[in-house]
């Protein structure tokens, strides 16, 4: 089996995450013989990863910059399999979330998860959370460097943070090294963007404020150019001033969002940059050592020479419809020619988004040992990726991801819908997602249809706290409840391209779950009529407005 | 040492700060402190870690520093690493967990003012032992 390559645990790390289980297996003996209340023990489970839903509690793993080697992937199976029902739902955060633990069980699922350097520290409390990234990250053609090696920086230093452990709110931070940014960088607590200066140095901009939600925001920049060691004393100072300032009186007030909006984001940048001036020569300035020794773990895999144009693969091409579309929606440009990028979609025609069984993440796993150097990947889109697939090995991995049913060549299409886990399982929803996302996935599943209607991103909450990004869907669906009706509010034009986010705008008045297909189809169709050569639905948006969409889902009160 | 709750009569140098005091804004009320006591009003309010800390590493406070209020056991890691060194619980087992968690958590990442090596100085020594050798 090839070797991982990113970021190895070696010790010090293991024994943190072991004696973590162990602190959690007390506290979880300690609930159930009753010496903690679940008002005292919700705190500490949450900083878990465990959470009580509608039916059952929920273990949230953290995927670290949605990245995983094979062992770890099969290891998830396993942990699904025996303490589950044998499938996880992959998450808009690049986590794996399993819906049917036992309270009981959770010390040793996250035991088992210890045996292969994987934990759920942090992935749900008032805390920062696992640290995201471009699911390209290490393969991308326009990828300026790699944004892992800051993550990991990150992960180790938000973990068991003592001073930032009971935060106002949940902080998430996100980090691109591309400029197609693919890790939504402004609608995040913190984004930060690598990029490269007139001078030929490699910085970060530093984004604060963004998030969804119930008051969805664009982040601000607060710093043009960091240089890259002085990362996580800027990161202190940034969430020194959230920990004194964020407001606690009211939950729905308390995201680092609303500080920035209430005091400005000058004000910010002013009350973080003085507190950045007091510590950035202290011991939070990263050693060149340090960098190098995390780097070097995050090397591009050694890949032989392969031919970047394969007769076998144009002849595929010319003779099989669905491979073509496969290779063109599926694939991505990787730093070498001989080499694609191959996203296996979760979002089979009539599948909730993100689900994958036992048994389908352990062939994702043979398939990235034999094609993919041991290497996958999980997207804020829940999709997984695997990254490093030569040409040539093309037809092969179509193949075997067909028998998984994850070639589905509908990646950045209609069907390719982001939803939330909604009222089938969440305790917050107001409405389904799950069942709006499958009739709309039904509807669509026409494959030719689909790529004749090109990028469009349907994203679906059932809630206001937005799980489901639909603010920034070019069509958001948001579920809400009226007098016990599950209705669903649709909204246009929201994306999170670097240098377009923006958030969706409201088109008309809620519609009850069985016309949400009927309105989608109305607002493909009035694209599709006014689309001019090249044309994607959310730009024909921008330039007509929203009238003629509102007219055709609407139409004239008879 | 934990110490019970009620305390009778605030004696000298002893400074009782809710959690929403700029601690850099004190000014000439630090000199002669011997004891401040930071408050936790709920276990989930985590603004006195700030407050340690500045106290501690930027303030340079020498003198008894006491977590009051909402302190249980599950905080003991993090508030040792933050410069607390007084414990007013009156949580049941609270002593014994103290001397306990003493020796938990032997890893730390974070360069905090408790001087412990994290990880990453522990690495860089290493690194630095194999090339010299």
């Amino acid at each position: 089996m090839p070797d991982a390559h990113f970021y190895h645990y070696d010790d010090y790390d293991r024994t943190l995450v072991r004696e973590r289980v162990e602190q959690f297996r007390d506290q979880v003996r300690r609930r159930l013989a009753g010496e903690l209340t679940e008002e005292q023990f919700k705190p500490l489970r949450l900083t878990n990863g465990l959470y009580l839903q509608l039916h059952a509690y929920m273990l949230r793993i953290a995927i670290p910059y949605g990245t995983l080697s094979t062992r770890q992937l099969r290891q998830l199976a396993a942990v699904a399999r025996k303490y589950d029902r044998g499938y996880g739902h992959f998450t808009t955060r690049q986590n794996l979330q399993l819906n049917w633990i036992k309270l009981e069980d959770a010390p040793d699922a996250v035991a088992m998860l210890a045996e292969v350097d994987m934990h759920s520290i942090q992935t749900s409390g008032n805390v920062v959370r696992n640290t995201t990234a471009d699911h390209f990250a290490g393969a991308a053609a326009d990828e300026i460097e790699d944004p892992r090696v800051w993550c990991e920086i990150i992960r180790q230093w938000s973990t068991l943070h003592p001073e930032f452990s009971f935060l106002p709110r949940k902080f998430k931070i996100a980090v691109t090294g591309s400029p197609n940014d693919r890790a939504a960088v402004r609608v995040h607590d913190v984004g930060l963007r690598l990029w490269r200066n007139g001078e030929g140095q490699v910085g970060f901009e530093v984004i604060v404020g963004g998030g969804l939600g119930r008051t969805p925001m664009i982040g601000k920049t607060v710093r043009e150019f960091l240089p890259k060691d002085e990362l996580l004393a800027y990161l202190e100072a940034v969430l020194r001033v959230y920990n004194r300032y964020g407001r606690r009186d009211n939950i729905y007030k308390a995201r680092i969002k609303i500080l920035v909006h209430e005091i400005g984001v000058e004000k910010m940048r002013e009350e973080v940059e003085a507190e950045y001036a007091a510590m950035k020569d202290s011991a939070l300035r990263l050693d060149p050592d340090t960098i190098e020794a995390i780097t070097r773990q995050f090397a591009l895999p050694r890949l032989v020479h392969k031919p970047a144009m394969v007769p076998e693969v144009e002849r595929l091409r010319l003779e099989d419809r669905d491979f073509a579309l496969w290779l063109k929606s599926n694939t991505a440009q990787h730093k070498l020619a001989g080499y694609r990028i191959v996203t296996a979609s979760l979002k089979p025609a009539g599948a909730p988004p993100g689900d994958a069984s036992s048994v389908q993440m352990e062939g994702v796993a043979d398939i990235a040992d034999a094609y993919s150097q041991g290497e996958v990947r999980v997207s804020h889109e829940q999709n997984l990726v695997l990254p490093h697939v030569a040409v040539e090995d093309l037809p092969a991995v179509y193949r075997a991801l067909q028998r998984l049913g994850f070639a589905e060549a509908n990646v950045g299409k209609i069907t390719d819908i982001i939803a939330c886990p909604g009222l089938d399982y969440c305790a917050l929803a107001n409405a389904r997602s799950i069942p709006v996302a499958q009739r709309i996935s039904n509807h669509f599943a026409n494959l030719a249809k689909q790529h004749d209607i090109g990028d469009l991103k349907i994203k679906i909450s059932g809630c206001i706290n937005a799980c489901g990004h639909h603010h920034v869907g070019h069509i958001g669906i948001l579920g809400v409840d009226k007098n016990g009706v599950e209705l669903y509010q649709i909204t246009l034009g929201g994306d999170v391209d670097f240098g377009q986010t923006a958030l969706g705008t409201i088109l008309g008045p809620a519609v009850e779950a069985d016309r949400v297909v009927e309105a989608v189809d109305s607002l493909v169709a009035t694209y599709l009529e006014a689309r001019t050569d090249g044309e994607r639905f959310v730009d024909t948006y921008r330039r007509i407005g929203a009238e003629p969409f509102k007219e055709r889902v609407y139409g004239n009160p008879q | 040492m934990a110490i019970p709750n009620e305390e009778p009569v605030q004696p000298e140098g002893m400074l009782v700060l809710p959690n929403t005091v700029d601690v850099l804004k004190l000014g000439d009320q630090l000199d002669g402190a011997k004891l401040i006591v930071l408050e936790f009003p709920k276990f989930t309010d985590g603004r006195a870690y700030t407050q340690a800390r500045l106290l501690r590493e930027r303030l340079g406070y020498k003198g008894e520093l006491r977590a009051s209020g909402a302190v249980y056991v599950d905080q003991i890691p993090f508030m040792l690493r933050c410069g607390f060194d007084s414990f007013a619980s009156t949580q049941k087992g609270f002593e014994e967990a103290l001397v306990k968690a003493r020796k938990k958590f032997s890893v730390v990442y974070q360069p905090v003012g408790d001087g412990r090596a994290t990880a990453a100085e522990l690495r860089l020594q290493r690194i630095r032992t194999q090339a010299a050798a």
